[in-house]
């Protein structure tokens, strides 16, 4: 027995007589009902409403996990930034997510994972081309909208389905559409091109030498190393002595060799040269054997280096992910960011705000109307929602379009030289999802 | 570039990869020929010792202290990883597998989660380049060559001439008999172990100023290796070497004149024939 | 002591049918997983009979799943063949492809066998990516949408229905290990477990070992081959990852896992693995050192696998 001193709480060890608890359960029943009735007055602030669950398939493992630990905190930013301006629809956003392991068939699984256990509204955040391709499908069959931020070709090329966008970043056939121009004109017609023997690379390959030969320029030499390899020196032999500039497009963690056997092998008769961020996200550009990329040319999608897109709104966003003004994390200056990539996260996530709120989505019945107003959009504005630039919408293909930068490394850093508009990167759609059925 | 010019840099290319190929299979082959185990997480040895070697070089801004101390850390680790799982699982075959295997994830993941998933650069101690005629060769890549080959020729002298290289070579030819002998196995598993780790961690040490330290960076080499030790013949150093040597001029030269991908196929192609037309490898005893 | 087939016979009938009616009580997300795991249990049990009963450890058999898989998925895609067609293509590609590595490989035993078999696997892997024109290499190709439902009867199977695929794959398992127990018995699968255990006598005996490991590649191809076609028609996906080396080493895991020379091994195996990375990843999202730490834990503790450690207990287990 417990003593008085011990005071008496509701719980106390003595047995509850009948009546004691029928009085508790009754005081318990009636706060719970007053509770709701009265909860849209008293949590004016809290939401009570059903969160909108918004499932990110992350690489966090795998050749893309640089990748998805960013994507990770950009999403995380976004979503924090959308929950202090009340929601999505007045209904806070839950971030799940799940590791697919950068492996096509661990895609497929996390997809299924998604749409029937935790049963989220949205899928979204993919990047690398085969994972999208494998994991999309299954989307479509689930019947959810997956929304992926690839940049590969895929999802314009009308090969994937109605349930696949891709809203939040330009596609690489935009991208070097409206960069070949200032590439001929300022650096050569003569054209060497380095990729990555697989589907990224190939999108490179054969869109760039489309336009550029357009343009009248001649591809001299075409040299697709596969994606695994350490050693660049004897792929250098290829190219012939008489290139004006060398488009290189490297993935994977072998870039910073790339560059320094690069440097170690052209030295001082070295051509121009025109590369892609995509080489070196992640990577210090003041890293040791990086030397050699001094005055060339980077393709950014949003300037790494603080200032050289001066928006208001560029500034509030890096401050939100917690990136410095050298495009790496504020707590870890050696942490670099993918900053041309990531900011496709933190569009998307504001796209499907804009989308829910737009259809009326209260949930998967309404996934048509979800589908059909996004397809209607045809522009993004320029704002806290979407940093990196206005973008153009194409409902037909389900791919955003939007400007490209082309900056020169300069005292070790990127200064723009060239934006180029949007209108620079469109090209006819070769398909129309909005036909197929859903 | 002419074709003279080509070769020339082929060549060189094929002998400095093959110097790194030979020391990694060296060590996979001590394992594989005395202990009759295959270890699948021999690579990740190779990219411990390179991220060690970073994260030294880094911290103390002197690649030398690297050298000595990255290959002796990762040395220790495969001591106790006999002792912890090997020695319980009494070397069986199928069992090794399943627990290297394991080994391998817990070795990739931890490196991810400590060392993360960017790859780094270690500046070479020795910057520079060598001016051919044709294009500029890198410095340190030539000392790398040549710290490797003093490595390998130490190890062929310890193999030959001291007493662990006898007893090495006892348990691989006979274990039962070398134990009747009084050669204390156990030891000599342990011994062998390490020194492959060694070989592999020096190895992954000597790349990093050439590549970068990845978490991911020991699967490629493993395979690699494999190859190597297995066209070198088995429990033969010299063959291991000159496999080595071959596997990295084959590729270096079929480069030339092929896509690097039907390089690849090719000299799988050719090693699958040769040990399909002499099944104990070029030197090995069948 | 005879084996005792009958209740061999019955335990696999049993656990079929109780993977039969595990349909009806999965909630969706596991219906989908299971699925997955009985196909990937197909390929474990072709790799299972060259590993466990032939005693040769392949180190390339990805290049029989990507036979299947590509088999069955390149007349879908560019000639659009229906999936009956399919599967036979994809069935009969691994197979062409198993008579011909037999052929060259068998040449050689033991480590050199795996090298050999791990360079095929190597070529076959560096094919499809050098095809790329083709077969799209690492990105791969999609099937969702060119294919026709199956047609048995009257009955139209869609195949992207969740029954249809579970049904299909347990259709797919249930056949192969039948198939498998029936040759285990058979003095075919004698003969290759004999030579297994004592080549030496069974030469004397008077038996080629070239024929014996070369039928056991042939049907160990083509059941691997057969699991990648299914996987091709039923998740709509093919693409080079499938043929790279870590699905050479997965069937290995999962057989050594399970329980080499078990006939159940390899569900066991692929089962456990599946799960515990499943599992590890709710927990955490370091989940591969869990798996890991896991396998280490089981090498030690199960020197003869799971299923291997069981028959400790019941020794008739197969």
């Amino acid at each position: 027995m417990l003593s008085v001193r011990e005071g008496t709480t509701l719980m106390s060890t003595e047995k509850l007589t009948r009546r004691e608890m029928l009085k508790a359960l009754g005081a318990l029943a009636g706060f719970g009902a007053l509770s709701r009735f009265l909860a849209p007055y008293v949590y004016a602030g809290a939401s009570p409403q059903p969160p909108i669950k918004i499932g990110l398939q992350a690489h966090r493992t795998g050749i893309g996990a640089v990748y998805g630990k960013w994507y990770e905190r950009t999403a995380r930013a976004a979503v924090k930034v959308i929950n202090a301006q009340g929601g999505i629809a007045g209904r806070p956003v839950e971030l799940i997510v799940e590791d697919d392991g950068t492996d096509p068939k661990r895609g497929i699984e996390v997809v299924e994972k998604f749409a029937l256990e935790h049963r989220v509204d949205f899928i979204f955040g993919t990047l690398f081309s085969h994972v999208v391709l494998s994991s999309a499908p299954r989307a479509g069959e689930l019947k959810i909208p997956y929304l992926v931020v690839s940049e590969g070709y895929h999802v314009a090329s009308g090969k994937l389905n109605r349930w696949t966008f891709q809203p939040g970043i330009t596609d690489v056939r935009a991208q070097v559409t409206a960069i070949a121009p200032w590439i001929v004109r300022n650096l050569g017609k003569r054209i060497a091109m380095i990729f990555p023997d697989y589907a990224f690379g190939y999108d490179h390959r054969d869109f760039f030498s489309a336009a550029a030969r357009k343009l009248g320029a001649e591809i001299v030499a075409l040299v697709p190393i596969p994606p695994t390899e350490t050693s660049f020196t004897k792929y250098f032999p290829r190219i012939p002595r008489n290139v004006d500039v060398i488009y290189h497009v490297m993935v994977g963690p072998a870039v910073l060799t790339f560059v320094r056997e690069m440097g170690e092998f052209f030295g001082q008769r070295r051509p121009k040269l025109f590369g892609f961020i995509d080489s070196l996200e992640g990577v210090d550009l003041a890293s040791p054997g990086l030397e050699y990329l001094e005055g060339s040319y980077l393709w950014e999608a949003l300037p790494r280096y603080a200032g050289q897109y001066n928006t208001p709104w560029e500034k509030q966003y890096r401050e939100a992910v917690g990136v410095d003004a050298n495009g790496a994390s504020k707590t870890d200056p050696k942490d670099v960011s993918t900053y041309s990539h990531m900011f496709g996260v933190w569009e998307t996530l504001f796209v499907i705000k804009e989308v829910v709120e737009k259809s009326g989505y209260r949930g998967p019945k309404d996934y048509r109307a979800f589908v059909e107003t996004l397809e209607k959009i045809e522009w993004f504005e320029e704002g806290l929602a979407h940093p990196q630039g206005p973008k153009r919408f194409v409902g037909k293909i389900h791919q955003a379009f939007g400007q490209q930068f082309i900056s020169q490394v300069v005292g070790r850093k990127l200064k723009v030289v060239h934006r180029t508009k949007i209108e620079d990167g469109m090209y006819k759609p070769e398909a129309d999802y909005t036909k197929q059925p859903l | 570039m002419t074709f003279v010019s080509q070769l020339v840099l082929a060549l060189l290319e094929g002998t400095v990869s093959g110097f790194i190929l030979a020391l990694m299979s060296l060590g996979l082959s001590l394992v594989f020929g005395v202990m009759r185990i295959v270890n699948v997480a021999h690579g990740e040895f190779f990219m411990l010792g390179a991220v060690l070697a970073w994260w030294i070089t880094t911290a103390t801004g002197s690649f030398l202290a690297a050298v000595i101390v990255a290959p002796l850390a990762v040395m220790g680790m495969a001591i106790a990883i006999e002792r912890v799982v090997l020695r319980p699982i009494r070397y069986s075959p199928g069992a090794t597998i399943v627990a290297t295997l394991g080994l391998l994830y817990l070795l990739q993941q931890m490196t991810l989660m400590l060392y993360g998933p960017e790859a780094r650069a270690v500046t070479p101690p020795l910057g520079g380049t060598i001016e051919l005629p044709w294009f500029g060769y890198a410095r340190y890549k030539l000392v790398l060559a040549a710290v490797a080959a003093v490595l390998l020729l130490a190890t062929w002298g310890l193999v030959r001439a001291t007493t662990l290289g006898l007893r090495m070579r006892a348990t691989q030819q006979d274990p039962e008999i070398a134990q009747a002998f009084g050669v204390p196995i156990h030891r000599v598993y342990r011994a062998a172990f390490a020194l492959g780790a060694g070989l592999a961690a020096m190895a992954g040490v000597l790349v990093v100023p050439v590549q970068q330290a990845h978490y991911l960076m020991g699967l490629d080499g493993l395979l690699l290796s494999f190859m190597v030790v297995i066209l070198g013949g088995l429990g033969s150093i010299g063959g291991t070497v000159i496999a080595s040597f071959l596997v990295g001029w084959i590729d270096g030269i079929a480069s030339i004149f092929f896509t690097p991908t039907v390089a690849r196929i090719a000299a799988s192609l050719v090693v699958a024939l040769v040990l399909v037309v002499r099944g104990g490898g070029l030197f090995g005893e069948s | 002591m005879p084996t005792p087939w009958r209740s061999i016979l019955t335990l696999h009938l049993g656990i079929l049918a109780a993977l039969g009616l595990l349909q009806f009580v999965l909630p969706p997300f596991h219906l989908a997983m299971i699925t997955r795991v009985l196909l990937f249990t197909t390929y474990a049990v072709g790799y299972n009979l060259l590993l466990g009963y032939g005693g040769l450890m392949s180190l390339g058999h990805a290049m029989f799943f990507a036979a299947g898989l590509y088999g069955a998925g390149l007349p879908v895609y560019y000639l659009g063949a229906g999936p009956g067609l399919a599967f036979l293509s994809g069935l009969m590609a691994s197979l062409l492809l198993a008579a011909l590595v037999g052929a060259l490989s068998l040449r050689t035993t033991g480590v050199a066998f795996s090298i050999v078999t791990m360079m095929f696997g190597q070529v076959c892997y560096l094919v499809t990516i050098s095809l790329n024109r083709i077969t799209l290499g690492d990105q791969g190709l999609v099937l969702a949408g060119r294919l026709a439902p199956v047609r048995v009867g009257n009955w139209i199977l869609p195949l992207n229905a969740p029954s249809v695929r579970y049904n299909l794959a347990l259709l797919l398992l249930a056949t192969v290990l039948l198939v498998t127990l029936w040759l285990v018995r058979s003095p075919f699968g004698r003969v290759l477990v004999a030579l297994r255990e004592h080549e030496e006598r069974t030469r004397l005996l008077g038996y080629d070992p070239f024929p014996y490991r070369w039928l056991a590649m042939l049907v160990s191809g083509g059941i691997s081959g057969a699991a990648g076609a299914a996987y091709a028609l039923l998740f709509s996906y093919v693409g080079s990852a499938f043929a790279a080396v870590l699905y050479s080493i997965l069937p290995l895991l999962w057989v050594l896992l399970g329980g080499a020379g078990t006939t159940l091994g390899p569900l066991i195996g692929v089962a456990f693995m599946t799960y515990a990375v499943e599992f590890a990843s709710r927990v955490t999202s370091a989940y591969l050192v869990v798996v890991g730490l896991t396998l280490v834990l089981v090498a030690i503790g199960l020197p003869r696998g799971i299923a291997g450690g069981l028959r400790g207990r019941w020794w008739w287990l197969p």
